[in-house]
């Protein structure tokens, strides 16, 4: 009798530790990293600055299947007419249109996020493709999400007249976390580090040597390095102010500063979300850049991209609540304008000998939809 | 004849380094999650969100890095191009 009841005894205490069990890994199967919400958009973009313009349009959709996997698709133009200093200088301005499209799958599974994505660019004398994949993982009750990254792209490098007759490829690496500080402030950090191997340079473009012309030459490998530090701070009238610096530097020997400082807030109840923001970006010149060299090297550019120059840029964006379903849709006007500064310090412009400066306008409307 | 020893001295910097990490991972193992998720509700809010329109900030990111030197760690995926 005794070991009867004591047998009962050890099934109920079985039971019981069955049932906590099950219940441990129902709630640890729960996820608490929810999908992206379902979205689309259309936007047209405007770009123009030292005599380039380029604009489009661009479609973006994201829709989740059976709660499990969110699919995006998205379709970027750009038309570009380019009369650029190099181009009016050394050769004839051309228009020429650039496709690209993307399609990624995000699944989340408990704490962690996982994202694939591939993306096909071409024009008519440069194709890239390119695929990748995100992985993302909350920890310390969430507070922290740590993030993990790679990116293989491959090109296929043409020009006019002569056909595609050359390649490269390129390999990104990322790391990153974000660490909830206060109920008010979140802190950012970002690592990239990108290798490349092929052909770097342009086809089209010239350096000078001894004020003469010749083709540029540039390195067939670049490695380069980034750390970008952001912190965004809630002020308390819903309000908030974000700050972020990026350190980058690379075999190249080019070292460059991002500063950006922005502030967002609404109007009129939450209908209206404005954001203003100021970016600084400086950089020093790459090895083998000159102006006009005074000597014979292995490698010679003079690829404005690889001077030294500051940007100084004002950006403004605002998006306009439309209709809003609680729970159900939301339907956005939004647009976006940033007007830039460029200052060369070692890039002349030889129609007129001066230092080369110019500014830059960047215009974007759209309208998202979130479901 | 005597001839001077060179002792390599270690310098202080690594190891004062190397007690400061381990200072921080011990300490770290007491360290409890102190912004509650009910605590985190200005944090969701679009306005405290680094990046709030995927396609925007692709364009941006795509109009920098054709005319600067710099490029990554911004969070946001490029498109690959030529942009000669």
């Amino acid at each position: 009798m005794a070991a009867t009841s004591r047998l009962l005894f050890l099934l109920a205490q079985w039971r019981r530790a069955l049932g906590l069990l099950a219940g441990v890994l129902a709630s640890g199967s729960a996820r608490a990293v929810e999908l992206p919400e379902d979205r689309a958009d259309v936007m047209y973009h405007y770009y123009d600055g030292a005599g380039t313009k380029a604009s489009g349009p661009a479609v973006l959709v994201r829709k989740s299947l059976a709660d499990k996997v969110s699919l995006s698709g998205s379709y970027y133009l750009d038309m570009v007419s380019n009369a650029s200093i190099d181009v009016v200088t050394t050769a004839s301005p051309y228009k020429e249109n650039r496709h690209e499209e993307t399609l990624g799958l995000d699944y989340v599974y408990r704490d962690a996020a996982i994202t694939v994505s591939a993306s096909n660019s071409s024009e008519p004398d440069y194709t890239a493709k390119s695929t990748g994949i995100d992985v993302s993982q909350e920890i310390f009750g969430g507070m922290t999400t740590v993030s993990l990254g790679y990116t293989r792209a491959w090109d296929k490098v043409g020009q006019k007249g002569v056909g595609f007759f050359d390649n490269a490829k390129h390999w990104r690496y990322r790391l990153g976390a974000t660490q909830v500080l206060t109920p008010r402030i979140m802190l950012s950090g970002n690592f990239e580090a990108v290798s490349d191997d092929g052909f770097l340079g342009s086809p089209y473009r010239v350096a000078r040597v001894f004020g003469a012309a010749v083709p540029e030459r540039v390195p067939r490998t670049r490695t380069s390095r980034a750390l970008m530090l952001r912190a965004i701070g809630d002020l308390g009238s819903r309000d908030s102010l974000r700050a972020e610096y990026r350190y980058f530097w690379d075999t190249w020997d080019i070292h460059a500063s991002t500063l950006e400082f922005g502030y967002s807030r609404y109007f009129a109840g939450d209908q209206w979300l404005g954001d203003a923001y100021l970016r600084y970006y400086t950089q020093s010149n790459a090895l083998f850049y000159s102006d006009n060299a005074l000597a014979e090297t292995t490698y010679i550019t003079r690829n404005r991209q690889l001077s030294t120059f500051k940007s100084y840029g004002l950006g403004t964006r605002v998006a306009y609540s439309w209709k809003r379903v609680p729970g159900k849709y939301e339907i956005k006007l939004n647009g976006a304008l940033e007007r830039a500064r460029f200052n060369f310090s070692d890039f002349t412009d030889v129609r007129d000998g001066s230092k080369y400066s110019y500014d830059q306008t960047i215009v974007q409307v759209f309208v998202s939809a979130t479901f | 004849m005597n001839v001077p020893r060179v002792t390599a001295r270690r310098p202080a910097a690594p190891r004062l380094a190397v007690v400061l990490v381990l200072a921080i991972l011990l300490a770290g193992c007491n360290i409890q999650p102190w912004v509650k998720p009910y605590e985190r509700e200005r944090l969701a809010d679009p306005v405290m969100k680094f990046s709030r329109d995927a396609l925007s900030d692709k364009h941006f990111e795509h109009a920098r890095e054709v005319r600067e030197g710099a490029r990554g760690a911004t969070g946001v995926q490029g498109g690959g191009c030529g942009c000669n």
